[in-house]
């Protein structure tokens, strides 16, 4: 992905953290991924309304995890009655992406007299879309008000995934099957195009291939820890495929 | 539902939901101190969370959650082709993809009478 990294600091001087907070908020506003947060999480509130969860609960979810596919996927296999520890699994496993994400934004954020646990809710927070938009947007900031920045991002971001999950969760006997399933497939969809710009390598793109083939063969041949299976070995098979490309160089 | 009492759904969602999917994002802060983003054990990382995070949504394509279960697989394949040529048509905007995939969804079960 062509993500503005350069490490340039601005001419502009910082500003107080609450304005560059409130910057943050107002980006999340108008977003492009506020609108797919929003389809999101409808759809979410309103699959966890349908498998009979709390909304409490669901809403602690939008909270606490911030991730849509791992929500889906605790949602979906605990009505299944799958167990938890298996649950837990699959969402560990569907969260690892997190980890190459959070490494990628962190250096982006930090300035030079950044205490570590400042940058404890901006990794809480990093999720596709604040990822992207801080990626895109703080560089461009004094490195004193990026944290701030990208934490009022996140609440924007977080409050509106917040509200959508409680107006799914009610609105589910409301809404049209149609849309909901519509609204549904807007996580996948975002993650499917999402990924796409930031394979930059082969082995990201053989990974990206791998993947979407795999998991579901895996699934369909009843093989358990499908998705285990798919990052371990379809990962580590795409990683080799750069590594042969760059020894054939 | 196998969720009884008022509070085990709530230890279920803290440790088989918060727990494993948190425990990646404070390990990238461990991970980014110090450590160059080109190393070859990140392109692994990223190579593995790549195939599973497409696992993931593959699934949710193929074995259709909820509601989604009532769209025909066809039109959720289809659906998902229009969104990922719109992507790459719209000089690769998400927002055209996830808009066309789910315009996409809504004409398939429209076109079937749903």
């Amino acid at each position: 992905m062509s993500l503005p990294l350069s490490t340039a600091a601005s001419a502009r001087p910082p500003k107080p953290n609450a304005a560059a907070f409130a910057d943050g908020l107002r980006a999340a506003a108008g977003s492009v991924f506020m609108i797919v947060l929003v389809g999101s999480y409808i759809s979410i509130g309103a699959l966890a309304h349908d498998l009979g969860f709390p909304v409490v609960w669901v809403v602690l979810s939008t909270i606490l995890i911030w991730a849509a596919p791992a929500q889906v996927i605790l949602i979906t296999s605990l009505a299944a009655g799958t167990a938890p520890l298996e649950a837990g699994i699959a969402v560990g496993l569907s969260g690892m992406r997190l980890l190459p994400m959070v490494v990628a934004l962190l250096p982006v954020l930090r300035a030079a007299k950044t205490r570590a646990g400042a940058l404890i809710l901006p990794a809480h927070f990093t999720a596709v879309s604040m990822w992207i938009e801080s990626l895109r947007l703080a560089p461009a900031l004094p490195r004193e008000n990026r944290i701030a920045f990208a934490n009022g991002l996140a609440a924007g971001l977080v409050s509106g995934a917040v509200a959508s999950t409680i107006a799914g969760y009610y609105l589910a006997g409301v809404l049209p099957n149609a849309l909901v399933a519509a609204m549904l497939f807007l996580t996948p969809m975002s993650f499917l195009t999402s990924a796409v710009r930031s394979a930059q390598l082969l082995s990201d793109k053989a990974a990206y291939l791998i993947g979407i083939v795999m998991a579901p063969l895996l699934a369909y041949e009843q093989v358990g820890l499908d998705l285990l299976w798919t990052g371990l070995v379809g990962g580590t098979a795409a990683y080799g495929l750069h590594r042969l490309r760059e020894a054939l160089r | 539902m196998s969720l009884l009492g008022d509070w085990w759904p709530y230890l279920i969602l803290i440790l088989a939901g918060f727990l494993p999917n948190e425990v990646w994002r404070m390990l990238g802060i461990v991970a980014s101190r110090g450590i160059d983003e080109e190393s070859e054990l990140i392109i692994w990382v990223r190579a593995v969370a790549t195939a599973i995070l497409t696992g993931v949504v593959s699934k949710i394509v193929v074995f259709a959650p909820g509601a989604l279960a009532t769209v025909p697989l066809a039109v959720r394949l289809a659906a998902a082709a229009a969104g990922m040529a719109a992507f790459f048509v719209m000089r690769r905007s998400v927002f055209a993809g996830v808009m066309t995939g789910m315009l996409a969804v809504l004409t398939g079960m429209w076109a079937r009478g749903g």
